[in-house]
Parts: structure tokens; C-alpha cells; sequence
């Protein structure tokens, strides 16, 4: 939030990943995003904050359909990924997900091995040919959540054994195994400790260099921290989007000021 | 109050001290007391009856696995045989040539007694036939010794076990008091003893007035093909159609419709299913009758429900992380649910379902009405797959016939498979805890 950071964050544009335009998310009769339009750039880092209840995590499951599994859910707009319609009929929400990645509010690995929860994905996709490949993809995902020094020891210990920041980049590490395009992030440090969180976060950093992240987050200062980007939710409504450094200093909608100034959410 | 609180520093409330209980926590630990007392009450009545059961089951029970045999060295010579084949009545032939032996035995002994031929039969049923049977099926064994252990009748056997006593019998063509005289003598001579009850446990049921030969061991080989029946159609039909209610199926009125049902009919009564069966299995379908195929598919219309209720409870209680997870590195709805969801759910389907079989197992009712109860098998099934459409009995069916027939050896009979129908339910339900705790994975 101080003028380092906004120096660090250099400005400039690159490719729209995801095209979100007039997202409209119903749950039953309640209408809970309300005409949504964001532009989600490539190797970029967007923050989604805002009060409880907002309808952030709600917009982000939409990224990548996991809202398909609540019956009630109904999402109307269009959101593109790479300029196709990912409510499109013919979008099997299967291959959607393995292009958009998620990792959850809590770690929830697999009650199996470490290596076996890395390795489902691409043995689901059919990534690994052998199971040299498969092993040279279980490392470089664990290398890239950042937990290979800890864990290559006990690649088949069970992956529920680990602590909450491990299991959690262990998650990570699951979810860019499938060479995802798009990693989607719902809150991911809420369950961790501050050490935890600062490895996390760092991780994220190094994955803006391949990757779409898109993070939603009660803390101001994380998204601050980790975020190029940042959307604003309130009720519903998106009431700002725009370059992080200029939403924590200079918002332009008294709402956004009001909330990260602590005086609503 | 004060003394305690000038002999301790003062803290705690309002300077009264922490040691000097009040009124109010004097009567909360009073009440906590008598509900612990509740409690153990409730728990020592349960031990109680369950220790008066099982008392009353085993002492009971316990004397059917016992019988009274009279064994006999018994010579016979080809030309002792032929002899007797040429007479008019072949049986009574070979039955005097036994009494005759039977005679030089106990006066061998040194024992003299008076006994004739309807004595013999009034204590070993008709002897004749079964050594004639015996050598007709093994000529090799004419003229040398062989050892015949013959079964007691019901009410000698009765006497060994104090059923019958001396003082209060009453001469009958079932028994007389005479007879008693020879039977002292025959165990003072080691002719007659007591032996296990082999036959209990492998032979098939006997006619009503031979209590002594009736067996559990056909209606156990009856009961564990319904059992086959039950498993093979209520496991796989139970855990789909959960899986697909529990994970797939859309939430309306149709579902939930469903839904109440499957819990009602889990509260249906048993006959209810036997008389279905009836309707449906044996007079539309023309299944053969009393067969365990038939039984099986009626216990299966009874466990299905209990399988789905309890594979459901146990689908429900895997973390919904767990689906979020795996849908979110892209596997499709069924790969979460088989790789994932029914792994994890295993155990709870796994003791639900030989619950679900442990009441099957022990149901007699819906038995009643296809035909499996009064049945007499007459033995095994010829083959495996004979085993489902044969006529069998059940073991709970055959527990019913027992008690419901007059003579009182049928009634030790009934105590003694309730004890074999009980080590097979306790089987059971180890076998579903040791799976639970083998298979009980925690996340």
C-alpha cells in the first residue's frame, strides 16, 4: 500500500484471459451478482475483495462452473475464456476445469498419498504417458507449490498427515498439475497461520509468471500484498475494478474507500 | 461458610471461598449424581436381562448338541446275511441277530437282564433296517466287527438328560419302566453313553416323531444360499441406488417422494414382504416353492431399504471438500463419487450391509408365507446351483418348526438352533466391526 509497492507494480497491459460481461447469478429467487463486468488479464494476479456475503466467491465459482453443482444456481451473462463461452451447450464443464484450476478455503487433499494427490488429475486427463512422466509431473507440481524440499521424502505418506500451510500449497500443487490456464483462489490463506500465509502468498507470486491467478480475499493487506488487480464487490454489485495500487489510494467510489477504510463490511 | 473462608486466602466470589460450595452447586452435583445413577441403573438392567438370555439360551440350548448313542460290536457273517434275506421279514431277522449279540455282549459283562424285541425298539427305533441298509451299501464289511452307534430314542435320551425320571414316568408303548432297567444296565456296561450331537449340526431336519435325528445343518445350507441371494441383489441395487439419489438425482417433489418411501418401507412389516413374495414370486412368476431363491428375493425387498438408508447416512457424511476437489482438478461427477466419495463411504455401506443381512438372516415370517417353514429336507442340495431352487428350510424357520411341534425333544432342539443362529449373527456382526476398523480412513 505504500509507494514501494506501487512502484513494483509495474503497469502494463497484456492479453484479457477471462471476459466477464453482464454476469447475472441466481440462487433460486435471489438474485446474488448482479451485472458483473470484469476483464481478467493473462499472468496477472486478480483480487476479489469485499464484505461477507458480497458475492465474490460466488463470481469466481462461476469461472469455472462449480456452480453447475448447486440445483438452484442459474447464471446468466457471458464469460469468456480466450473469447469462447464457457456456458456454452457444448463446454463439457470437465475439460472447462482443467483449464481453470481451484484451491479452497480449507486444504481438502485427498485422504491418499501426497503423490496420489498430485497425480490424480493428470492421470484422470491422461497427461502422463508412463509412470516416468507421471513422476516428472508430480515433481515439477510439487517444485511449483513450492513443498518438493519438504515433502520428497515421503512422496506416499498419506497427504492428510501434513500441516495446514503444506496441505494447502499441497492443494496447489494438485490444482496446477493439470496445466491449468487460469488458477482460481477462494480465499486460500483464511485456514493458515501468518507463516503459512506469507508462503502462500509468495507462492502466488511465482505463479503469476505462468499463470491467470484470480483470488478472492477478506484481507486488505493480502490483496494488496499479492494482487496486480483488484475488483471491489458490494451486495451483489461490482463497484469498482481497477489497478490495485490506485483502489487502495485513490478509489473512486466513495464504497470502496468506505470499506477499506474499515468504516462498512 | 465463614470458617472456611478464614481459614483459606478469600478469592473467588464475592470473598466467599472457592472450597466452601453453595447451595445452588451443591444441588447441581447432587442432580449430576443421580443422573449418573440413572444411567447405571439403565445399564445394569440391560447386562441383567441380556445375562438371564444368554442363561437361559446356553442352559437350555446346551443338551441339544448332546445325544444318547448305544454302541454295539456287531459280527455279521455272509452266511447270518443271506439267511436272513431269505426270510419273509428280512428287518426283523437282522434285528434278532442283533438282540442276539447284544445278549452274549451284557452277559459278557456279566449283567443279566430281561429284554425282548419291542424293548429294543422302544429304545433304538427300528434297528433292523439300519444294519441292513448298513451292509447292503458295505458287503465288504461282512464278518468283521463293526461299531454301530445307534441314536437312543427321544425319551431315553430324555432320561440320560432328566427329562424322563424314574418316579413320574408312566408306562407307555414310547417307553416302560422295564425299559429303564435295561438301560441302567446297558451304561453300567458302557454300552450306551453319551456322545456330541454331530448329526445336529450337519444332518437335515427328521420326521416328527424322531426328535433324536433332527438336524440344523440343511436349513443352515438353506439359509446361506437366501443369504447368497440376498447379498448378490441387495448390495449392488441398495449402493446404486443411493449413489444416484445421494449425488446425481435432482432435488423436487418427485425425489423427495421417493425418498419417504424408502424410509417406509423400512418400516413395513416382514409379512407384509412374505405375503408380496407369495403373490408375486411364487403364484405370477411361478418360482418354485419353499426354495431359498424365493426367500432370498423376499429378504431382499426387506434389506434393500436398510442398505440404501444406511449407505445414504454414510455417502452424506463424506466432507463435501472432498467432491469440491476432485471436480475441481476436472474429474467428472462420476469419477469424484467412485474415486473418492464411495472409497471413503465404503466402511459405513460395508457394516450397514451385513446388518442389513444379519436381518435377513434372522427373519421368519415372510419364511412362513413361500413355504419354507414345516418343510422337511430330506438333505443337502444335489450341486450349487441346485442349492437355490430346491426346496430348503431356513434356520430361523426351522427353529420355529421345532418349538412348534409336540414332542419335547423338538423343544431342546429349537433352544439348540437359536445358539447356532446366534454364533452365526455374532459372526456377522464382528466381521462388520473388524471392516470398520480396517477401513475407517480418517481426513
Amino acid at each position: 500500500m505504500n509507494d514501494m509497492t506501487r512502484v513494483e507494480r509495474a503497469v502494463d497491459s497484456k492479453d484479457i484471459k477471462i471476459n466477464a460481461k453482464k454476469v447475472q447469478v441466481y440462487y433460486g429467487d435471489t438474485h446474488a451478482i448482479k451485472d458483473v463486468d470484469v476483464a481478467i488479464e493473462d499472468k496477472t494476479v486478480t483480487a476479489f475483495i469485499g464484505p461477507s456475503g458480497c458475492g465474490k466467491s460466488t463470481f469466481l465459482r462461476c469461472l469455472n462452473r462449480m456452480n453447475d453443482t448447486i440445483d438452484i444456481c442459474r447464471v446468466e451473462g457471458d464469460i469468456l475464456l480466450d473469447g469462447e463461452d464457457i456456458y456454452d451447450k457444448r463446454v463439457d464443464p470437465v475439460q472447462l476445469r482443467a483449464k481453470v484450476g481451484m484451491v479452497f478455503q480449507k486444504p481438502n487433499p485427498f485422504p491418499k498419498s501426497i503423490y496420489d494427490n498430485v497425480a490424480y488429475g493428470p492421470r484422470i486427463h491422461g497427461l502422463a504417458k508412463n509412470k516416468a512422466d507421471l513422476d516428472g509431473i508430480v515433481e515439477k507440481s510439487l517444485r511449483r507449490g513450492a513443498i518438493w524440499d519438504e515433502v520428497k521424502d515421503r512422496l506416499y505418506a498419506p497427504g492428510t498427515g501434513l500441516s495446514g500451510g503444506q496441505q494447502q500449497r499441497l492443494c496447489i500443487a494438485r490444482a496446477v498439475a493439470t496445466e491449468p490456464e487460469v488458477l482460481l483462489m477462494d480465499e486460500p490463506c483464511s485456514a493458515l497461520d501468518p507463516i503459512a500465509t506469507a508462503q502462500v502468498e509468495e507462492l502466488i507470486d511465482e505463479l503469476r509468471a505462468n499463470y491467470s491467478v484470480v483470488i478472492v480475499t477478506h484481507s486488505m493487506q493480502q490483496a494488496a500484498r499479492v494482487s496486480q488487480k483488484t475488483a471491489f464487490f458490494h451486495l451483489g454489485n461490482l463497484v469498482e475494478f481497477g489497478e490495485t495500487g490506485q483502489i487502495f489510494t485513490n478509489p473512486v467510489d466513495p464504497r470502496t474507500e468506505s470499506y477499506i477504510t474499515g468504516r462498512i463490511g | 461458610m465463614t470458617d472456611a473462608s478464614m481459614q483459606s486466602p478469600e478469592t473467588g466470589r464475592h470473598g466467599v471461598s472457592l472450597t466452601a460450595a453453595d447451595e445452588h452447586t451443591k444441588k447441581r452435583a447432587k442432580a449430576e449424581k443421580r443422573f449418573r445413577a440413572y444411567g447405571i441403573a439403565a445399564i445394569a438392567t440391560g447386562l441383567f436381562f441380556l445375562v438371564v438370555l444368554f442363561t437361559s439360551i446356553l442352559s437350555q440350548g446346551i443338551p441339544a448338541f448332546q445325544r444318547t448313542v448305544v454302541s454295539v460290536d456287531f459280527t455279521l457273517n455272509e452266511p447270518q446275511r443271506d439267511e436272513a434275506e431269505g426270510t419273509l421279514f428280512k428287518t426283523k431277522a437282522y434285528s434278532n441277530l442283533f438282540i442276539a449279540q447284544l445278549n452274549q455282549e451284557l452277559a459278557e459283562s456279566g449283567i443279566s437282564v430281561d429284554f425282548d424285541e419291542a424293548a429294543i425298539e422302544r429304545l433304538l427305533g427300528k434297528v433292523g433296517g439300519t444294519i441292513r441298509t448298513y451292509y447292503a451299501d458295505n458287503p465288504d464289511k461282512l464278518g468283521e466287527p463293526v461299531n454301530f452307534d445307534l441314536a437312543a430314542s427321544s425319551r431315553v435320551d430324555g432320561y440320560f438328560k432328566g427329562r424322563v425320571s424314574r418316579d413320574t414316568m408312566q408306562d407307555s408303548r414310547f417307553l416302560q419302566k422295564s425299559d429303564l432297567d435295561l438301560v441302567d444296565a446297558l451304561e453300567e456296561a458302557g454300552i450306551i453313553k453319551q456322545a456330541f450331537n454331530w448329526p445336529f449340526i450337519t444332518g437335515a431336519d427328521s420326521g416328527v416323531d424322531n426328535p433324536g435325528g433332527a438336524g440344523i445343518g440343511a436349513s443352515v445350507v438353506g439359509s446361506f444360499f437366501m443369504m447368497l441371494v440376498v447379498l448378490g441383489l441387495s448390495l449392488p441395487i441398495g449402493v446404486a441406488a443411493s449413489i444416484y439419489l445421494e449425488e446425481f438425482a435432482p432435488q423436487n417433489r418427485f425425489t423427495d417422494l421417493i425418498e419417504v418411501n424408502i424410509s417406509n418401507l423400512a418400516a413395513v412389516p416382514s409379512i407384509v414382504f412374505g405375503i408380496l413374495g407369495l403373490a408375486v414370486f411364487i403364484q405370477f412368476m411361478h418360482l418354485p416353492q419353499s426354495a431359498p431363491l424365493v426367500g432370498g428375493l423376499v429378504l431382499t425387498l426387506m434389506t434393500l431399504p436398510t442398505i440404501i438408508i444406511s449407505t445414504r447416512a454414510s455417502l452424506k457424511a463424506v466432507p463435501p471438500s472432498i467432491r469440491d476437489a476432485a471436480l475441481g482438478v476436472g474429474a467428472s461427477k462420476m469419477q469424484a463419487v467412485f474415486h473418492h466419495v464411495l472409497p471413503l463411504a465404503a466402511p459405513g455401506i460395508l457394516t450397514g450391509t451385513i446388518i442389513g443381512l444379519a436381518q435377513a438372516l434372522g427373519e421368519t415370517a415372510p419364511l412362513l408365507l413361500i413355504g419354507m417353514v414345516g418343510f422337511v429336507a430330506r438333505g443337502y442340495p444335489d450341486g450349487f446351483l441346485a442349492g437355490f431352487t430346491e426346496p430348503n428350510s431356513a434356520m430361523p424357520a426351522q427353529i420355529y418348526t421345532w418349538a412348534s411341534r409336540a414332542d419335547v425333544g423338538f423343544y431342546e432342539k429349537a433352544w439348540g438352533g437359536i445358539i447356532i443362529l446366534l454364533m452365526f449373527l455374532l459372526t456377522m456382526n464382528i466381521i462388520a466391526i473388524i471392516l470398520r476398523r480396517r477401513f475407517e480412513r480418517r481426513w
